[in-house]
């Protein structure tokens, strides 16, 4: 799966939780940009994994702070 | 010593332009400032000046119901674990001052750990400091690099520390979510070792763990189980060996913690297991091995309480009594209940917010009650709940009376 398919795919998702309507772009931050809070990043990361049939441990999520790293996380784990 | 949490403004650069490392803290200084100053006495800095019974104390000069302690069967004053420990302390002295693995396990260190395995019919019991540790200590040394931990998102900060304390990949799920349990746990790379960690009965609203699918999902899937029945022991099922017993599954769950200071009335933590190599853990398990062993008073109150626990029919039978009978009053006076129907020992009043929480814990506290005031981050869904924990020492009279405080109580902060 290319990147843009996957961005397309997260996109979609992203957009039930965008509730304060955020612009989105590879640099928009989760906690800061989207105001996501534990409860919410929860929901929104067992959407994504659902989606694409992956984990995104704890560990890995301290990584994702922006939704491009997010993208590019969950495109690198499609094409192992 | 409240003055000295009064100073959210103070700026942040100091004189030399050190960074303060406590300024991180200035919201919570903040919020405790604000509900300070709405009147309320501070929830978190009680004094229980005297203890009058596992059910009664002086707290801030006032005679006070105890009603949030988790003194589950109320051994706290029972006169065979009180007699214990004090020869105990006649006999081995006041306290260790030293590690299980060096000087510091006693003759009633072993001796509790016997009781332990007595009481659960296991093969193997290892006991810690704290209920805190045993977690911190098991979990992180059971789960290493290239490990999966897949556990509840409601788990005890306990949980999650061991977690954070090992280097395994950690994968919450939704709460007591079957369905999204076995989803995770199927997508765990073949060959990683898998724990799941559950507990039986959840603290904060007082709810159970469905273990009993859940452990036999885990097992379908590779996974090693552990379950935390820190308030269970001692009043569900058949022995009161936890749910994972009430529900069948005790024998395929590979890791029981517990802790001493809730049913068993003292202090300190346990995992009791039937694995064949579990012994090794006493040496590699550094929350167990680099502090020092409990006072040998409280391993020997410990043993006497866990074995009269085995016999304690009549009490674990008044205490669901008196759950029931306070949740259906609660239930009666319109208060929203974390449960629909009392499932433990713990009944958790939701609050509207945390101002008027705050209100009704000390409203309560005036009346002559204590419960537990919880907030985020510790509770789900960031409620803002008022814990009930019931003794099999309580009354029916005094179930009575608490009900007539929280109507009084919750008509004056305008919650009912």
């Amino acid at each position: 799966m290319d990147r843009a398919t996957v961005d397309e795919r997260i996109r979609a998702i992203l957009d039930e939780f965008n509730k304060k309507g955020v612009e989105i772009a590879d640099a928009t931050t989760f906690a800061g940009d989207m105001e996501f809070d534990s409860l919410t990043v929860m929901d929104f990361v067992a959407a994504i994994e659902d989606e694409f049939d992956i984990i995104i441990s704890m560990n890995q999520q301290a990584e994702i702070e922006t939704y491009g790293q997010l993208v590019d996380a969950v495109t690198s784990m499609v094409s192992e | 010593m409240s003055e000295a949490v009064m100073q959210a403004d103070r700026p942040e650069a100091q004189e030399g332009g050190a960074k303060d490392l406590l300024s991180k803290f200035d919201d919570v200084i903040a919020l405790r400032q604000n509900l300070l100053a709405s009147g309320a006495e501070d929830p978190f800095s009680l004094v229980m000046e005297k203890v009058l019974s596992p059910t009664r104390a002086i707290c801030n000069g006032r005679d006070t119901i105890l009603l949030g302690t988790y003194n589950y069967m109320g051994m706290t004053f029972d006169p065979d674990v009180i007699a214990a420990g004090q020869a105990a302390m006649a006999d081995f002295g006041a306290g260790t001052t030293g590690s299980r693995v060096l000087n510091g396990t006693f003759r009633d260190h072993r001796d509790v750990e016997a009781a332990l395995r007595e009481f659960y019919g296991m093969d193997h019991a290892m006991v810690f400091s704290t209920g805190y540790q045993a977690n911190l200590g098991i979990i992180s040394t059971l789960a290493g690099k290239g490990d999966y931990i897949v556990l509840d998102i409601d788990s005890h900060a306990s949980i999650w520390d061991g977690c954070a304390m090992g280097n395994a990949e950690v994968v919450p799920f939704k709460h007591n979510d079957i369905e999204a349990m076995e989803k995770r746990l199927k997508r765990i790379p073949e060959g990683a070792g898998k724990l799941v960690v559950l507990e039986g009965v959840y603290s904060m609203l007082g709810d159970v763990a469905p273990l009993a699918e859940m452990v036999k999902v885990a097992k379908a899937n590779g996974a090693m189980v552990l379950v935390d029945e820190a308030h269970s022991m001692g009043f569900i099922g058949e022995h009161g060996r936890g749910v994972a017993e009430e529900q069948g599954v005790l024998d395929e769950v590979d890791f029981i913690i517990g802790t001493f200071s809730k049913s068993v009335g003292t202090v300190g933590g346990f995992c009791v297991s039937n694995h064949p190599k579990f012994e090794i853990m006493r040496l590699v398990c550094r929350p167990y091995v680099f502090t020092a062993a409990l006072p040998p008073a409280v391993m020997a109150s410990s043993a006497t309480s866990i074995r009269k626990l085995m016999h304690g029919g009549e009490k674990r039978a008044h205490l669901w009594e008196n759950s029931r009978r306070l949740h259906a009053g609660l239930t009666a006076l319109g208060f929203t209940l974390g449960t629909d129907e009392p499932q433990s020992a713990i009944i958790a009043v939701v609050m509207p917010d945390l101002e008027r929480g705050a209100a009704m814990w000390s409203a309560l506290l005036t009346e002559g009650l204590y419960v537990n005031l919880a907030r985020p981050p510790a509770t789900p869904a960031g409620m803002t709940l008022l814990r009930c924990s019931l003794c099999a020492e309580h009354s029916s009279e005094q179930v009575e009376t608490i009900l007539g405080m929280f109507e009084r109580a919750g008509k004056a902060v305008g919650i009912i």
